[in-house]
């Protein structure tokens, strides 16, 4: 299996074995030797190199390239969330870096086996895939090659807007009510037979009836609840051709694959640290390697000023966790004691810090992660600080190391993994089938521009105008796009579109 | 692996760009943005268009979550558009794209439609470097060539009749012997050389060198595309004219009078001693602001073209940039003596938007 070197080989067979008598526990990994240039152009296609055509890949290696070549970043390690698992290996790496590279690549392996958040991927997203490029190729034959890539490039602008929790939750069973209401019937004022006619006179009910009638269709909304899976609702119910669902289909197949890899981006790469370090540190490294290994190894974790390392933070997260866990700084007893001096020198022997990074490997995500373990003492040794521009300076400054505020805004900068929350509320706004979007304000305003290209990209898939509902400098702001103009309008901030429904709330 | 998959798609990229930049031409003709960009063969072109649009969140972010030394109050060092979170996107950057300057010309050339130029009759003949292609009966034996040799010695074992199909053992005698040999090939070459003047008197300001500057940057990327070897020079005048380096062009602010003359008369001086028109295809290129010193002197510049600056050159072009104190007369003037003279063009650049108009009339005419 693979193309290693003998010499690479035995590493491996160590490696595995090391990692296994560690408890890690992963699908079987093949390792591929590749040059420079070959794993430039896997890593364009995401680990995958049977992926679909399309120009966004060809873009990506040309930066990869690149930055390669003028020495700026150069990729160590490329491994695929799949069992079994592929890693690919440089091959002008230095042995002392093929042998952290495997430590670190059983890390990643045992946590996509392991993580709860995996737990619905596919393990076969290299056949997958490569079926996703043989059909996308044919439909390409078919209909034409730009025709396809325009659809392609219209749905990668919206493929950010998916419920990463919805593998995991059944939203909607489909029904919108779980009742008929009473039927409802035009009140006759009562009258003797003889002066019925007269009293209420049968134009006047069938005109009433029609206007109740009209009332009750109104009622019914459409979606029912608020969709936040808004490339589900566009595939069932925006007007495509049959190979413009497969490929919608396909595609958003494939962003909720790659979704829990943003998820647990820290922890996934911390625990990858974690572990080789502990491999390398231990047992991989000859004497002779330490100064290659320790220079590799800080160049990885080495922060900047005003940016979060996911490797930095992921490791030092999860050696805290170990340690606090072996020295008992848990619990209620723990949580509650707000002396600082006690709580630097707590130290009850309980051993259980191995279990516990294992036990929060599996069930966390980064932002429960963040949530959960960051303490004020982690914040002031790792000297984490919350920046931001200074009104009067118009400076990005240092505005507190507060450990409250600088887990408020991480947890805030990972909120749906970074990205903007925006739900389907109306699909038949103003009764004409248009489109009506609500973005769930969280404190950071949208790119208009870039919000204004995209409605026109929603709108090539509705066909109808299509509206998006946002917040700036806390004023409500109304975006559309009617297929000739796009424009902007001020409007009163509907909670949760309210506004739009009439009625309704929106979901969790 | 024949054809790599990443190769089409980077082709497809490669194509895709090339479309963007068509489209937005005049847009960085206009912006002059890429000239400050320009390395010695390739220009990086931002392209934001390129990337695709998502919802996502704008820059007045409220910060973010930096790591390291530093007190409330200090500035963080290196940031421009924080975003303290590890997201994917994080601090994406404008693209930006190479493009060589070759691909450039082309672009330019088809959004224009100017037509290729056609020298003047006249090549330079260059021996371009040889390649060992040829093969030769006599050399180095390093230089031996197998298979020529070994043809050889079976052609002659044959005719001769002592070749055996049995036991086809074939012995080159030195007759026999071939060897590679370089080979030469002509290449016509055609030179050419562009002769920049420029007017500063007092009344050409900032904005106008830099439409000046932006509009020559064009015609040297068209041209260098057109010839291989061209030559670049550059004159400034005011009442009297000088040779400047490039720099000194584009960047020197003379004040006073202004006698066109004197430009032409070194233009001429250089036409003569330099790059004489059996040789060279010439093109002269004179900007100003309209204003000339008298009459008399605009009578001698029209007397100085007819007579010997327009037979030696391929084209004189003449490009008058509007300025708040020139009275645009010396244009009229031209247009009036050289009514129906292919080899004069000359035309107006109101502003930066003017430019492509301009150079379109220059290098239109494929002469």
């Amino acid at each position: 299996m693979g193309n290693l070197t003998p010499e690479l080989a035995t590493i491996r067979d160590e490696t595995r074995d090391l990692a296994k008598s560690y408890g890690l526990d992963f699908y079987e990994v093949i390792y591929e030797l590749v040059d420079h240039d070959e794993l430039n152009m896997v890593a364009s296609y995401g680990g995958f190199p049977t992926r679909y055509p399309h120009w966004r890949f060809g873009m990506e290696y040309e930066q990869l390239s690149k930055s390669y070549a003028w020495g700026l970043s150069k990729i160590y390690e490329l491994v695929i969330n799949n069992d079994p698992c592929y890693a690919y290996l440089m091959r002008s790496n230095s042995i002392t870096e093929q042998k952290l590279v495997m430590a670190h690549v059983y890390g990643h392996c045992d946590f996509f086996k392991n993580n709860a958040w995996f737990a619905n991927t596919s393990r076969k997203m290299m056949d997958v895939l490569a079926n996703h490029g043989a059909r996308i190729r044919r439909y390409m034959d078919r209909h034409g090659v730009e025709r396809v890539e325009n659809f392609i490039d219209l749905v990668h602008s919206l493929d950010n807007l998916i419920d990463p929790y919805s593998p995991f939750i059944k939203r909607d069973d489909g029904r919108r009510a779980t009742e008929e209401p009473a039927a409802r019937e035009v009140k006759k004022i009562a009258a003797k037979d003889y002066m019925d006619r007269y009293i209420n006179p049968p134009e006047f009910i069938a005109r009433e009836r029609e206007k109740m009638q009209q009332e009750q269709k109104q009622a019914r909304q459409f979606p029912p609840k608020p969709v936040r899976d808004v490339l589900k609702f566009v595939l069932e119910h925006a007007p495509l051709e049959l190979w413009q669902q497969d490929v919608l289909a396909m595609l958003r197949e494939e962003a909720y694959y790659f979704a829990p890899q943003g998820m647990t981006k820290i922890m996934n790469e911390g625990w990858a640290v974690f572990w080789h370090s502990q491999l390398m540190t231990r047992h991989l490294c000859e004497a002779s390697e330490i100064v290659q290994y320790c220079d590799t190894h800080a160049g990885t974790l080495a922060t900047g000023p005003g940016q979060i390392n996911p490797y930095k933070m992921g490791v030092e997260l999860f050696r805290d966790i170990e340690q606090r866990w072996n020295l008992g700084r848990f619990g209620a007893e723990f949580q509650a004691c707000d002396d600082p001096e006690r709580r630097r020198h707590w130290r009850v022997e309980t051993n259980l810090g191995r279990e516990k990074v294992f036990e929060v490997r599996r069930i966390y995500n980064d932002v429960t992660f963040i949530d959960e373990f960051i303490t004020p003492e982690f914040a002031e040794d790792q000297k984490l600080y919350v920046y931001g521009r200074n009104p009067n300076t118009g400076q990005i400054e240092i505005i507190d190391r507060d450990w409250r505020k600088v887990k408020e805004q991480l947890l805030a900068a990972l909120t749906n993994f970074g990205n903007p929350i925006i739900r389907v509320v109306d699909a038949n706004h103003r009764n004409r089938g248009e489109l009506y979007l609500v973005h769930d304000w969280a404190g950071a305003d949208l790119q208009f521009e870039h919000a204004q290209l995209t409605l026109q990209n929603l709108f090539a898939l509705w066909q109808r105008p299509v509206h998006i509902e946002t917040l700036e400098g806390g004023k409500g702001r109304l975006l559309s796009f009617d297929g000739e103009s796009a424009s902007m309008k001020e409007i009163t901030p509907s909670q949760g579109g309210a506004v739009a429904l009439g009625q309704g709330t929106p979901d969790a | 692996m024949s054809v790599r998959r990443i190769d089409q798609d980077h082709t497809r990229f490669r194509q895709i760009v090339r479309g963007k930049i068509k489209q937005n031409l005049r847009r960085f003709v206009s912006a002059g943005e890429l000239i400050g960009k320009q390395g010695q063969k390739y220009v990086s072109i931002p392209l934001p268009q390129i990337s695709l649009p998502k919802f996502r969140y704008g820059d007045n972010k409220k910060g973010g979550v930096g790591q390291g030394e530093g007190e409330e109050g200090q500035p963080v060092p290196g940031q421009g558009d924080g975003q303290g979170q590890a997201g994917e996107d994080a601090g994406k950057h404008v693209l930006e794209v190479d493009v060589s300057l070759e691909d450039l010309a082309k672009i330019l050339g088809e959004e224009l439609e100017l037509p290729s130029i056609e020298p003047r009759g006249k090549k330079n003949i260059r021996a371009g470097a040889g390649r060992f292609t040829g093969i030769a009966r006599s050399g180095p034996l390093s230089l031996r060539h197998f298979k020529r040799t070994f043809r050889e010695a079976l052609k002659r074992q044959i005719a001769s009749g002592t070749y055996d199909p049995e036991r086809p053992i074939i012995v080159p005698i030195r007759d026999d012997l071939r060897f590679r040999a370089l080979q030469t090939r002509q290449v016509p070459q055609a030179a050419a050389a562009v002769i920049y003047m420029m007017d500063v008197s007092g009344s050409m300001g900032r904005e106008q060198k830099e439409i000046v500057r932006i509009e020559a940057f064009w015609i040297d990327t068209w041209l260098r595309h057109q010839y291989k070897n061209l030559e670049v020079v550059y004159i400034v005048h005011d009442a009297v004219a000088h040779l400047v380096d490039q720099h000194t062009f584009f960047h020197l602010r003379e004040s006073g009078g202004t006698k066109i003359s004197s430009a032409y008369e070194l233009c001429l001086q250089l036409m003569r001693d330099k790059y004489p028109a059996a040789e060279w295809n010439v093109y002269p290129f004179h900007f100003s602001d309209g204003d000339n010193w008298s009459s008399r002197d605009t009578e001698r510049c029209v007397d100085l073209l007819r007579s010997s600056l327009l037979p030696a050159c391929n084209q004189f072009c003449y490009g008058q940039v509007k300025s708040a104190y020139g009275s645009g007369q010396f244009k009229k003037d031209l247009d009036a003596a050289f009514r129906g003279e292919e080899k004069v063009v000359t035309s107006d650049i109101p502003d930066r938007d003017g430019i492509l108009q301009s150079i379109k009339a220059f290098l239109g005419k494929g002469r």
